[in-house]
């Protein structure tokens, strides 16, 4: 237990020099995919290879450790699930890709004993054999800044974070910082809201602290619902403890005492993680009552969700942790006035909180050199879909759309071209060639009519028909409608019934018209943003790509062929 | 209505979670993991101890996806449909587990209970895509002859 300032600095010192003393590290990824190929098998007989060997090792930092023993981590997610499962090897820096049980013994053997590469287990690609993960093309284009811990430490450990630093803004914020002080910090390094409204972060919680109640809350959106969107489950799992520093910096900065975390149901190892985590930082005392000797009480609580889309909408997931239907209500009062159970509340994303200990600790002149003067920072991004290198990155704001296809994403599968990208899930809409050089942030993006949306970009390629992509999302809206408007529930049905006539081949003249109206009407009378953003896919496909549109209801015909009642 | 019903379980998830409105769902999740579906018997004997409505506990239920008014298979096989698994064909994986088990998207448990077949708009593993989850445990980069197989295999062990 933790009771001051010293206490923290030197359980810090401790393990960062326990750290220090680990020359030999394995970090065998365990994030959701590297998991499911198998990586906890290849843990547990690394680890008791290392033990029948007789090498020291040690599975968590110690106290007093012993002189250069192996460190054996299970880390989080380094974004490159596809040739997982992944290990990486300390200090040489060495990733090794799609580890089998087979090659344990010669890992620890080659690689461990006598400092030898293992070139078979390594990154190739054209010929070309990536020893470092650093050098991986894949990575050499990112800058892992908020995901900077994912794939480097323990993601189970607390005193691994303490070891390189962890809670250090937050100590600065409790004892060096009032909570104007903090709060002008997070509005000077112009923070916006990752979730995907973009929100600034910094006038958020100054409207909070505003308020007269005694009571108000912070409160985490993990209920990271977009399809092809993992960013924020790679951060939960990977590095949870930055983000319980954000959240825990915020309710120093509001003046709340209690947070929530609601976090999909989808999601068990998040959960566990975060569970975890909580309970080490509530066993060192960083969070409960009179935290590090001063007056700050925090508590954290985690919600699990039930399966209903709508609740990533601020008003319905407050419902949602108050035991209610997730449905969302007519704003305002706003969730900064009325949010969780009618308190003034702090609604941040995941990402968002994760990137408030870097400010603090850095300050808002460093971050505002990152990325544009608008969209300061980073923004991760999950690439998926027909791109070479599916995975989780990290760029500066305002990368453009082509760096981020081609030069981290190693352009198309099997030489394909490409056709268009879907952004921001089901609210957003597509971007095509003629956006290569469009700069990726929140301002570039709305002019060109997507949206960055939480980050998930599904990229397709020639062979994909958009009118079936704007079928698909509106059938995910639709059965994600919550029923409680009626331009919502009634329009998208509309709207999804003549898409499915028109991939059937029986379309109509004056359908497409129709679905802009629709569209139109919707947009423009729906109570929350769910409704609001439904339509998107479908104009933007449309605008882009209304030659498609057209063969399939005038000549019958789907010109890539996905159709096939066609 | 089954007289014999043992609330006892439902009893010692409540204490764990707090008898509390707001905890509803947690509780209703807790009761789903032990019995893979919330039996109707639970309903009236929550409202009586968490003090609200009956019919407030139903809307909750029936409002979230996750829960089950039917009991499901001893197996609960998820086929994502997000995005990324959609362009990279999921919809034949579970065309084959459908055809497979004799399901549909109307009927969605086998007789036996066996197994139950749903989808899930997306469940973070999109590297992988197509994934599948049987119980929560995640199967990458499906086909659906490796589904057929995971089905066989699984079917070992009912």
């Amino acid at each position: 237990m933790l009771k001051t300032r010293d206490d923290l600095i030197n359980v810090r010192s401790i393990y960062g020099k326990s750290l220090e003393l680990q020359t030999k590290k394995i970090l065998v990824c365990a994030g959701t995919g590297c998991v499911s190929s198998g990586a906890l098998e290849i843990f547990d007989l690394l680890t008791s290879l290392l033990i029948d060997k007789k090498v020291p090792c040690s599975v968590e930092l110690q106290k007093e450790p012993h002189d250069a023993s192996v460190g054996m981590k299970k880390s989080g997610c380094h974004g490159f699930c596809e040739m997982g499962p992944l290990v990486r090897i300390e200090p040489q820096g060495w990733l090794y890709t799609k580890v089998q049980i087979d090659d344990c013994e010669e890992i620890i053997e080659k690689t461990i004993l006598a400092g030898e590469h293992i070139e078979r287990l390594a990154y190739q690609k054209e010929g070309n054999v990536y020893k470092k993960q650093d050098d991986i093309p894949f990575y050499k284009g990112q800058t892992r800044m908020v995901l900077d811990h994912c794939g480097q430490i323990d993601a189970t450990s607390i005193k691994e974070y303490f070891a390189i630093g962890g809670y250090t803004a937050f100590e600065k914020a409790l004892y060096e910082m009032t909570p104007d002080h903090i709060i002008n910090e997070i509005s000077e390094s112009n923070l916006r809201g990752r979730g995907g409204g973009g929100f600034p972060a910094g006038r958020k919680w100054s409207q909070v602290k505003r308020q007269k109640e005694l009571q108000k809350y912070v409160v985490c959106n993990g209920d990271e619902g977009d399809p092809g969107a993992f960013m924020d489950r790679s951060i939960m799992e990977g590095d949870p403890h930055r983000m319980l520093e954000g959240m825990m910096i915020a309710g120093l900065a509001c003046g709340a005492s209690e947070g929530y975390i609601y976090v999909r149901a989808e999601y068990p190892m998040a959960v566990s993680r975060l569970k975890a985590a909580i309970e080490q930082a509530t066993e060192y005392g960083l969070l409960g009552e009179n935290i590090l000797g001063t007056s700050f009480n925090f508590k954290l609580h985690i919600n699990r969700g039930a399966g209903a889309f709508v609740c990533g909408e601020g008003s319905a997931l407050t419902a949602s942790i108050e035991g209610k239907r997730g449905m969302p209500r007519v704003k305002p009062p706003r969730t900064v006035e009325q949010g969780l159970f009618d308190k003034p509340t702090v609604l941040n994303n995941v990402e968002t909180y994760a990137n408030v200990p870097l400010i603090i600790t850095n300050g808002a002149d460093w971050y505002k050199h990152i990325g544009p003067e608008n969209s300061p920072g980073t923004k991760a991004f999950a690439l998926t879909g027909n791109i070479e290198n599916t995975g989780l990155i990290e760029v500066p704001m305002g990368t453009t759309l082509k760096e981020v296809i081609f030069d981290v994403g190693g352009g198309m599968r099997e030489g394909k071209k490409f056709k268009a990208v879907q952004i921001g899930g089901p609210s957003g809409g597509c971007l095509t060639n003629e956006h290569m050089d469009l700069p990726l942030d929140f301002d570039s993006l709305k002019k060109a009519g997507a949206m960055i949306g939480s980050g998930g970009l599904v990229v397709m390629d020639e062979n994909t028909c958009m009118v079936e992509v704007a079928r698909f999302f509106m059938n995910f809206t639709q059965n994600e409608s919550c029923g409680k408007c009626v331009p919502c529930r009634e329009g998208t049905k509309r709207m999804l019934a003549i898409l499915e006539r028109i991939v059937e081949g029986k379309g109509e003249e004056g359908d497409i018209e129709l679905l802009l109206e629709l569209a139109d009407t919707i947009s423009s009378t729906a109570l929350c943003g769910l409704g609001k953003s439904a339509a998107f896919p479908v104009v933007s496909t449309i605008k882009y790509f209304r030659d498609e549109y057209e063969a399939h209801i005038f000549e019958k015909r789907c010109p890539t062929g996905n159709c096939q009642k066609l | 209505m089954n007289q014999t019903f043992d609330f006892t379980v439902v009893d010692s998830i409540i204490d764990g979670l707090g008898c509390k409105q707001s905890a509803i769902i947690a509780i209703l999740q807790g009761i789903q993991e032990q019995y893979r579906y919330l039996p109707r018997e639970v309903f009236p004997y929550l409202a009586k101890r968490l003090g609200i409505s009956e019919a407030r506990i139903y809307s909750t239920a029936t409002f979230y996806e996750n829960f089950s008014l039917e009991p499901k298979g001893k197996f609960v096989i998820k086929v994502c449909d997000g995005t990324a698994c959609h362009v990279r064909k999921s919809i034949p994986i579970l065309e084959r587990l459908r055809k497979d088990l004799g399901l549909s998207d109307k009927k969605v448990t086998t007789e036996d209970l066996g197994f139950t077949v749903e989808t899930v708009s997306c469940l973070g593993a999109c590297g992988l895509a197509p994934v599948i989850t049987v119980n929560d445990k995640v199967y990458p980069a499906m086909t659906p002859d490796k589904a057929t197989e995971l089905l066989n295999a699984l079917k070992e062990e009912l």
